[in-house]
């Protein structure tokens, strides 16, 4: 299989470049930028005249709820979701019924992607304990062996700071990379909302930000004792932001994402106890907004995800702190992304960077990058093209999306994965 | 702003009743004016006025009340009314029925208003978002929210002592932090222009911004009393001394309980009041309680003739209607 993309502009994340070049691809390979190489004879050709084509994107932290939570999604509708809207490589926590703390699970997620999906990669992310229980370690070399990316314990508590420690210390000798989603479950508590002028108002049961910046101090601290490689996800306070600044400044092996939808909305946008912006941890102030955004700009925060967590109707349906966390983000993921860059947050280079390259790097992944010699996962955008936001016409098979009725520019015109069309609009 | 007006209809009449914040001062003050109105139905031999009569209303109380949802049932009652009271924590939902198919499944039998309480805060906004046109839903209490009839009520009895707020100095002490009552309180005496509203509290029970909601904050009761018109003192529940709130009873009533000796503080004509039910002893001295400063009596025979007042107002404007309407995709 060949293919010749003729007169399009192609971001180049390494070099933090765009650049008017025709790409070639062969055998699931980029094997041309610009000039064909000798012999290539094209057996398709797709025009991008004013278009871009970007690495796919990778989200580094994606629910699909298989196994385990049908009425949810499942991998068929979630990788839908995700090649229809540029994603072409998605990491999933292990907190799936049954957890992935096992090669079976793992297997069995590769089948279903293979039976069932729609060609996007699907990384599984393994659990740091068996059964997420927080006691006994995880069978991390086999799981590892398996294709597990990385080691979670996602959102479960660990039992101790020294389950933790030896974790942390057993990851290192297999060369693994551990996620940490940094909360304090005590300091959780019940908590909903921020806690804030918003929170007292509403009555709602609020999350401080020591909920999450007095456990990743615990964090850095058990990294600069371990050197373990260690991934912060989802950050969402200021201070947090100063905290791996300053750790990542003493030199400690670590990297950071937040969710994107906490870089627009904080927690003004629950209004009247709307559901949709139930998340965790909780959307915070302007403040710290605006710090994870500068954060973002100055390398602190080095990717991006969706932190997708569909759910069906009847989870949001409630009253604010019965309903379930999290925000259906596969559908908005891009397009939110562009809008940083429309908001001059970071350059286009600089900012899809954050949704491939440095998720590839990171977590070791295929693709990321536009390069003769890389893994043919591309996609070709319009970034012209204007819509509204729908929750109706999302193709996962969660609806609870935070950005109903935002206006968006940009949409995905084809989806390249290992160099074949997987989608084209 | 935040509060859209759910509460409205298209001329500004009461359509729901859910919380103090997203009114004005002219529906409080109605309020206040057709409670008064009620009072002499108390005083007649028979009781009764015809406001209600054919509506029926549903008292869904998902946590237990004992003074809220008797004077609810009373003021229905003299209203008219045709009553369905439910312990809901005792029926549906504990089999698995969800709050909304609950709440449908009652709509099926024609009520016309529902009274509820439950525990998570912003409930009444999310009934009164799901229930068909014509239909009003009134918060009884949801969660820390807000609890707006008690603050009518409590309005009603410092207006009865005092005419007017304008000069008033107001403190409110206890467990501001997981009270919807205080909330709602704040929020009215704010609206009706009292001139200092006061919150007193050990920092473990004071929420968070607090005075973002336009009160000053006192940890110190001797000194948040000074001078003040009006002392509410909130209930300390019992479980507040786990999970280290507070120390002990002992302490709190040591800094926070209201004494004959720390009333001195406040003006010589300030009346006590106490949402109930009060913990003697532990937030409030029995001499306070049963002094002649204290006015917590008459706030429980206020609450009736408050809530006749909101039930009256909401179907004053929706008494025009049909009725209930039949669900538009049914």
């Amino acid at each position: 299989m060949s293919l010749h993309i003729r007169n399009g502009r192609v971001v180049e994340v390494a070099e933090s470049n765009i650049r008017a070049l025709d790409v070639y691809l062969q055998n699931g390979k980029i094997v041309g930028l610009g000039s064909a190489p000798n012999g290539f004879r094209a057996e398709q050709v797709i025009d991008a005249e004013n278009r871009l084509i970007l690495p796919g994107l990778i989200d580094c932290q994606a629910r699909l709820r298989d196994p385990g939570e049908p009425e949810k999604a499942n991998i068929a509708s979630e990788t839908e979701a995700a090649v229809k809207n540029g994603i072409t490589g998605l990491c999933f926590p292990p907190d799936t019924q049954p957890p992935i703390d096992n090669s079976a699970t793992v297997e069995l997620i590769h089948h279903r992607n293979e039976m069932f999906g729609h060609q996007a990669r699907v990384f599984p992310i393994g659990a740091l304990t068996r059964g997420l229980g927080g006691e006994q370690l995880s069978n991390m070399a086999s799981l590892s062996a398996n294709g597990c990316v990385a080691f979670s314990n996602a959102k479960h508590p660990l039992a101790s700071n020294l389950v933790q420690r030896r974790a942390m210390d057993y990851a290192r000798g297999q060369q693994a990379l551990v996620i940490i989603q940094p909360l304090d479950h005590d300091l959780l508590g019940n908590g909903c909302a921020h806690e804030g002028a918003i929170a007292t108002r509403l009555g709602l049961p609020s999350i401080p930000e020591a909920a999450e910046t007095a456990a990743l101090s615990k964090d850095i601290e058990l990294v600069a004792q371990t050197g373990a490689r260690t991934h912060f996800g989802q950050l969402s306070c200021a201070r947090s932001v100063d905290m791996v600044r300053r750790a990542k400044a003493k030199g400690l092996p670590i990297s950071a994402d937040c969710a994107i939808h906490q870089l627009f909305l904080t927690d003004h946008d629950i209004g009247l106890f709307d559901s949709n912006m139930f998340t965790i941890p909780p959307l915070r102030s302007q403040a710290d907004r605006d710090a994870l955004r500068e954060g973002l700009a100055d390398g602190t925060i080095d990717c991006l995800c969706s932190d997708h967590q569909p759910h069906e109707v009847d989870a949001k349906l409630k009253p604010f702190p019965s309903a379930e966390p999290g925000i259906s983000g596969l559908d908005t993921l891009l397009a939110l992304a562009l809008r940083l860059v429309a908001e001059d947050v970071l350059p286009l280079p600089d900012l899809i960077a954050k949704l491939t390259m440095n998720p590839a790097s990171i977590f070791g992944l295929p693709g990321g990058k536009i390069g003769v010699g890389e893994t043919a996962d591309l996609i070709i955008v319009d970034p012209d093209s204007h819509w509204i936001c729908d929750a109706a016409a999302f193709i996962s098979k969660g609806k609870n999306t935070a950005f109903q009725g935002w206006d968006f520019a940009g949409s995905v015109t084809h989806t390249l994965i290992d160099g074949k069309i997987v989608y084209q609009s | 702003m935040s509060n859209s007006n759910i509460q409205l209809d298209d001329n500004g009449k009461l359509r729901h009743f859910l919380s103090i914040e997203g009114l004005d001062q002219a529906i409080l003050t109605e309020i206040l004016d057709t409670a008064e109105s009620f009072t002499s139905v108390a005083d007649r031999t028979v009781k009764k006025v015809p406001i209600l009569r054919g509506k029926t209303v549903a008292n869904l109380f998902f946590e237990a009340s004992t003074r809220t949802r008797s004077t609810f049932e009373l003021a229905e009652q003299r209203l008219s009314a045709d009553i369905l009271s439910l312990n809901v924590d005792t029926s549906a939902t504990v089999k698995g029925e969800s709050l909304l198919d609950t709440l449908q499944n009652l709509e099926a039998m024609q009520i016309d208003m529902f009274v509820i309480r439950h525990q998570d805060s912003g409930s009444a906004h999310f009934f009164a978002q799901h229930v068909r046109p014509g239909v009003s839903v009134l918060n009884a209490g949801d969660g820390q929210h807000e609890h707006p009839t008690q603050a009518m009520l409590d309005m009603y009895t410092i207006r009865h002592h005092k005419q007017d707020f304008t000069g008033l100095r107001v403190a409110i002490v206890g467990d501001i932090l997981h009270s919807r009552v205080a909330r709602s309180q704040i929020h009215a005496l704010n609206l009706l222009n009292t001139a200092e509203v006061r919150v007193i509290a050990p920092r473990t029970l004071m929420p968070v911004a607090v005075e973002s909601l336009g009160v000053s904050v006192y940890d110190d009761l001797e000194k948040g009393l000074a001078d003040v018109d009006v002392v509410i003192m909130l209930r300390l529940q019992r479980e507040r001394m786990r999970g280290a709130l507070l120390p002990s009873e002992k302490e709190y009533f040591r800094m926070y309980g209201l004494s004959q000796e720390r009333l001195q503080r406040a003006r010589p004509d300030a009346i006590v009041m106490h949402p109930g039910p009060a913990n003697r002893g532990v937030e409030i001295e029995s001499s306070v309680m049963d002094g002649k400063q204290s006015v917590i009596l008459q706030q429980v025979s206020f609450g009736i003739s408050v809530r006749m007042a909101v039930m009256s107002m909401i179907v004053g404007q929706s008494g025009q209607s049909p009725g209930p309407q039949p669900r538009a995709d049914a």
